[in-house]
């Protein structure tokens, strides 16, 4: 496992780079937009990252709630933080592409504000995580990634329930895509997933060594003051700082 | 339209945001490490 990152390292950032140069370069250049468009290489993967990962925090949410699985757990924390990660660059990257596009930065229409309720939701996740140091945080930290996980088909389907300025989906939806942009936009999906799968993985170890060196606290805690201490009643399985 | 800058804006504010955040990992998993050795030596 250890010799397996730094391959899927180079393979991701040899991909992440041809991924860059096939949608500055290769794709086509769209007739009314011009070369912002181009910003749709970076702003749709993302966001299909972000539901991905997302999806993956649901599931290991509801595996914790069934089975009280720490390793479950610890999944759904890393999913969470990764995701609010490729969900922030989907809404600096947006606004980006609307100022030359529409003439504004920002408008309250339904697509853009329900991924910015669904942000809100997965950092305030991220926050109870961090602030409380409640035995139970794991639990209501589960409940809570079910209801962000909710706003997830809303912000997709948006576009088809409710008169929205935004673009009509490129994939299912009644949008039509160039085929030479939507092979550019598949390799920057593949590339961004390749990278988050990574960084997820680095996480994820990162967090295993954060409980461990809780517990570890924990038990000295214990040892050191002489039977049963006050520190001794802190949660081991306390999110990450 | 004057949009390639926006462009490289978009693309940067990117891989900013990718790279605070790897930053971010990179010193808690170094205070991890210190923390480590501190209780190594107790």
């Amino acid at each position: 496992m250890k010799r397996l990152f730094p391959i899927l390292s180079v393979i991701t950032a040899a991909l992440l780079a041809y991924a860059l140069y096939e949608a500055m370069v290769v794709a086509p250049t769209e007739r009314t937009m011009g070369d912002v468009q181009r910003i749709f290489y970076y702003h749709v993967p993302s966001a299909w990252t972000a539901f991905l990962l997302f999806m993956v925090n649901l599931v290991a949410s509801v595996v914790y709630l069934i089975r009280r699985n720490p390793k479950a757990d610890a999944l759904a924390v890393v999913c969470a933080e990764v995701g609010v990660v490729f969900c922030t660059i989907v809404l600096v990257t947006g606004p980006i592409w609307a100022r030359p596009v529409w003439g504004i930065w920002w408008t309250w229409d339904v697509r853009l504000t329900t991924t910015l309720v669904l942000w809100l939701i997965y950092v305030s996740y991220l926050v109870l995580r961090r602030f409380s140091d409640s035995a139970q945080t794991p639990v209501l930290a589960a409940v809570l990634a079910i209801f962000g996980a909710l706003d997830v088909p809303l912000v997709y389907f948006s576009i088809w329930f409710f008169r929205t300025q935004h673009p009509q989906p490129v994939i299912g939806g009644g949008g039509s895509l160039d085929p030479g942009m939507g092979r550019v936009l598949l390799i920057n999906w593949l590339a961004f997933c390749c990278f988050a799968f990574l960084v997820c993985w680095s996480r994820y170890r990162l967090e295993m060594l954060q409980r461990e060196v809780e517990e570890a606290h924990a038990m000295e805690s214990l040892v050191g003051a002489d039977g049963v201490s006050a520190k001794a009643s802190l949660p081991l399985n306390r999110s990450p700082r | 339209m004057n949009s390639i800058k926006y462009l490289y804006a978009a693309y940067a504010a990117t891989w900013i945001i990718h790279v605070f955040y790897l930053t971010t990992l990179v010193r808690r998993y170094s205070r991890l490490r210190q923390q480590l050795r501190e209780l190594g030596k107790k």
